[in-house]
């Protein structure tokens, strides 16, 4: 029987939530727990439907195993949009606060929906199809372990559903980046250890003798995660059915052990991975090897050497001793060095392909995401300086730095492997519209513009302000003066992020009437010039 | 093993172990030899899918 | 073999690789951190800290699920500016019982380590139930539910017991008398001698004006109000604490 137990074991874990919510301690909990039974029920019910009593069909060992990646496709449009959406609520949110709404959909319950529905839906669906993708691809292998890609995939959509539903219930651990309580966690670790399995078995049975330069970054990205997630959670729960956990270390330490995980999820989730992407995207889509093979080799143990130690310049003039925070501010200083060889090597790629950027849009946003890669990894160390972090700390510059990071090279070059996967997955011949893929471009383009620019002004204001004396040495600001004077910047900020956002819905339909099979008739993007210009023999006619 | 000791550690020896970890990754990466196989790799993803 | 040729072999397996990369960020975590572990045996004791009281820890707990962390820091740095907005700047031992940590990373609201004994009860009352009625450039969003939430507590001692797993020094008797503890630091009408000897420097009082029930509004506004209250900076030598 096709599904049998697959249906036993989720029909069990689904009875297992159905107790939890009758026993839970705290009303959180019970509610959780029965989101928690909907989901698992649900989703029986759909395998229910869909089991069949016929032989299986017999599985040709040698092919890709896409259908895992083309659902992580879906997914990361999906929770792209959503994350997004959030955040333009959020936005709109600080600019006028009624539009809170208590107690669900209150700024401080939402924002962790929003951080997490980017980084870990959008980003992580992303970072799962891709990487499933381009392993098979480079090791030229099946994925390993039989079913085990669907579990991964279908663990990590749960993971997701879980967290995002405690986040709007109060269940939170309120560790930036990682806020889950302490079950969701557990049920992270499963699903993670799955995907390194997973991912590490399809690499020790490739049929290629190198390991492609991508997939090491992908395999460090899994790796550290792994480890971050489980030491940066360690936690003690008040009850096992219950969804209050106490932090395992306490001031000082634990807050050097979150931003040692929280700066580190961003040099592994949001850096590591999206170079895995980088470094087999954009060789594909520019039909090119990479720059320098070397240069990505310095290049990977450069990055994950340094950026493990950069943390601490997130607690600069706190109560964390000195030596780490220097240790933490010379770090990221040199972390700027291996970031930008990186990006040299992503943009020269292209060397001799320039045209490429005139005519294939696609090109043109991993490059953009590039050169967004290298402007917020020069901002980064800026940043990290303790004589700057003094003005940027607390402010929204440093909102404005993590969006053209996350908006300008995670999102971009995410919506470039998706435009470059999409038609591929699907068998289509191309995507339904390239001009769509042209708006979508300017559109997020000119949104980062606005939201960087914007948060860069509001921010160092609001750390001059806050800082301002008058010849009579008083503070010239009161708090509440100082909040008064965001208010435009705040708009401004809701409107970049909204043209961001209605890029992404673009992409949502040109992907979705690709998998439907449509092609728009347009009129066709420029075609190179070396196609148009007529064949010459001998005489140089513009010299 | 005090706190003091460990964070001498950290940043004198502990850091100069990193930093010539790190010169030696690079020269590993540029080492004369390695030029043809990186090559080779190179091409992995430009192989037919 | 020569030793420039041992990269090729990590090029080539993928064990070694998992290995390498994951022996590069380990060693890195732990040259780091690991110093900050033993700071506990070092660490200046600040007269004053104690844990807290179950109706702080309870609205503490409000505070970490409500997000305030996210706009509100609880970390004065050592600036002329914060120290003469906010206060004294902050000690490493005055978070020393915060399991979790609430330094938070962005001031959208002001800095709120120490709060405490700034405002009256019922201007903080006010100010959760509609934020603008007492700051008019306020964009705080409004949590007057908090009031007629009744605190949730079937064994408020198992959070004791919880946070003394992590090395929060609840005695016995803390625990024992969690639920007591917890309802009498919001009665005005109880003896609360017992409660001031076990948490020296406990807020009384009917916090949220409402002396019908303990609602989470009372709890938080009791954490608010014991914020950055404990250490005596007149006793505080300045030197002997740089670390």
């Amino acid at each position: 029987m096709k599904f049998g137990t697959e249906i036993v074991l989720l029909s069990l874990f689904a009875f297992a939530a159905l107790v939890a919510a009758g026993f839970g301690v705290d009303e959180p909990f019970r509610q959780h727990m029965w989101v928690l039974f909907f989901a698992v029920a649900g989703f029986t019910a759909i395998l229910l439907r869909n089991t069949e009593f016929k032989p299986a069909v017999p599985i040709d060992p040698a092919a890709f195993m896409d259908g895992p990646i083309r659902y992580g496709a879906v997914a990361t449009v999906f929770w792209g949009v959503v994350g997004m959406l959030v955040g333009v609520v959020i936005a709109l949110q600080l600019a006028y606060p009624d539009l809170s709404v208590e107690p669900w959909f209150n700024f401080g319950r939402l924002r962790p929906l929003h951080t997490s529905g980017v980084v870990f839906a959008f980003g992580g669906n992303a970072l799962l199809c891709t990487s499933l993708y381009v392993v098979q691809r480079t090791c030229r292998a099946r994925l390993f372990g039989g079913n085990l890609a669907w579990f991964v995939f279908w663990g990590y959509q749960l993971f997701i559903v879980m967290a995002a539903t405690g986040y709007l219930l109060g269940i939170t651990e309120s560790r930036e980046y990682a806020e889950p309580e302490w079950y969701v966690d557990l049920w992270l670790t499963m699903v993670w250890v799955a995907y390194l399995v997973l991912f590490l078995g399809t690499i020790l049975k490739r049929r290629e003798p190198h390991i492609y330069v991508a997939n090491w970054f992908y395999l460090s990205f899994i790796v550290t995660i792994a480890m971050l997630h489980v030491i940066n959670n360690l936690s003690m729960p008040v009850s096992f059915v219950g969804s209050k956990s106490y932090s395992a270390f306490s001031g000082v330490q634990d807050a050097l052990t979150q931003w040692w995980y929280g700066h580190n999820a961003v040099g592994f989730f949001l850096t590591a991975g999206f170079l895995g992407m980088m470094y087999y995207f954009v060789p594909k889509q520019a039909n090119r090897p990479v720059y320098s093979y070397r240069l990505s080799i310095i290049h990977f143990w450069a990055l994950i050497f340094l950026y493990i130690w950069a943390g601490p310049h997130h607690l600069h003039y706190t109560a964390l001793p000195d030596w780490a925070q220097t240790l933490g501010m010379a770090f990221s200083i040199m972390l700027w060095m291996p970031s930008w060889g990186g990006m040299i090597n992503g943009l020269m790629t292209l060397s001799g392909a320039w045209d490429k950027l005139r005519t294939d849009p696609i090109i043109r946003m991993m490059v953009m995401a590039i050169a967004f890669y290298g402007m917020s990894t020069f901002e980064g160390p800026m940043m990290s300086i303790k004589a700057v972090n003094s003005l940027s700390h607390y402010t929204d510059w440093t909102i404005g730095h993590v969006h053209s990071g996350a908006l300008g090279w995670v999102g971009m070059i995410s919506f470039g492997a998706i435009y470059f996967m999409v038609p591929k997955l699907w068998n289509r011949e191309r995507l339904y519209s390239l001009r769509l893929v042209n708006w979508h471009f300017w559109l997020a383009t000119l949104g980062i513009v606005v939201y960087a620019a914007v948060m860069w002004v509001s921010g160092v204001m609001q750390g001059l302000m806050w800082r301002e004396y008058d010849e009579q040495g008083f503070l010239v600001f009161s708090f509440a003066e100082t909040v008064a004077a965001m208010h435009l910047y705040y708009i401004m900020r809701a409107i970049g992020g909204a043209m961001y956002l209605s890029g992404a819905l673009i992409m949502a339909w040109n992907v979705t009437m690709t998998i439907l099979g449509y092609q728009r008739e347009e009129k066709p993007m420029p075609r190179p010039i070396a196609a148009v210009r007529p064949a010459r023999s001998g005489a140089r006619k513009w010299a | 093993m005090t706190y003091n000791f460990m964070r001498a550690f950290a940043d004198t020896w502990g850091l100069l172990a990193m930093a010539l970890f790190f010169v030696g990754c690079i020269t590993f990466a540029l080492r004369p030899g390695s030029r043809t196989r990186a090559d080779e790799a190179a091409q992995i993803p430009l192989k037919d899918d | 073999m020569g030793l420039m040729d041992k990269h090729a072999v990590i090029e080539k397996n993928a064990t070694l690789l998992l290995v390498g990369s994951l022996l590069v960020v380990t060693i890195g975590g732990i040259v780091e951190i690991a110093p900050l572990f033993y700071l506990d045996n070092t660490i200046e004791k600040v007269e004053g800290m104690r844990p807290y009281s179950p109706l702080e820890l309870a609205g503490r707990n409000i505070y970490v699920r409500e997000g305030c962390y996210l706009c509100h820091s609880q970390m004065i740095r050592p600036f002329r500016d914060e120290v003469e907005r906010y206060g004294h700047y902050s000690l490493a031992a005055e978070s020393m019982y915060d399991h979790p940590f609430q330094w938070g990373s962005k001031r959208t609201g002001p800095d709120l380590a120490r709060v405490g004994d700034r405002y009256s009860n019922g201007w903080h009352v006010q100010h959760l139930v509609y934020p603008r009625s007492v700051v008019p450039e306020s964009i705080m969003p409004s949590y007057a539910f908090l009031k007629e939430m009744p605190i949730e507590v079937k064994d408020f001692s198992t959070h004791l017991i919880a946070n003394s797993r992590v090395g929060v020094p609840y005695s016995d008797d803390m625990i024992a008398s969690a639920n007591a503890d917890l309802m009498a630091q919001a009665d005005p009408n109880i003896d609360t001698s017992g409660l001031e000897a076990r948490y020296p420097k406990a807020k009384l009082g009917d916090f949220d004006g409402n002396p019908q029930q303990v609602s989470e509004m009372d709890a938080l506004v009791a954490y608010l109000q014991m914020l950055g209250t404990l250490v005596d900076f007149k006793n505080y030598d300045e030197a002997a604490g740089y670390r």
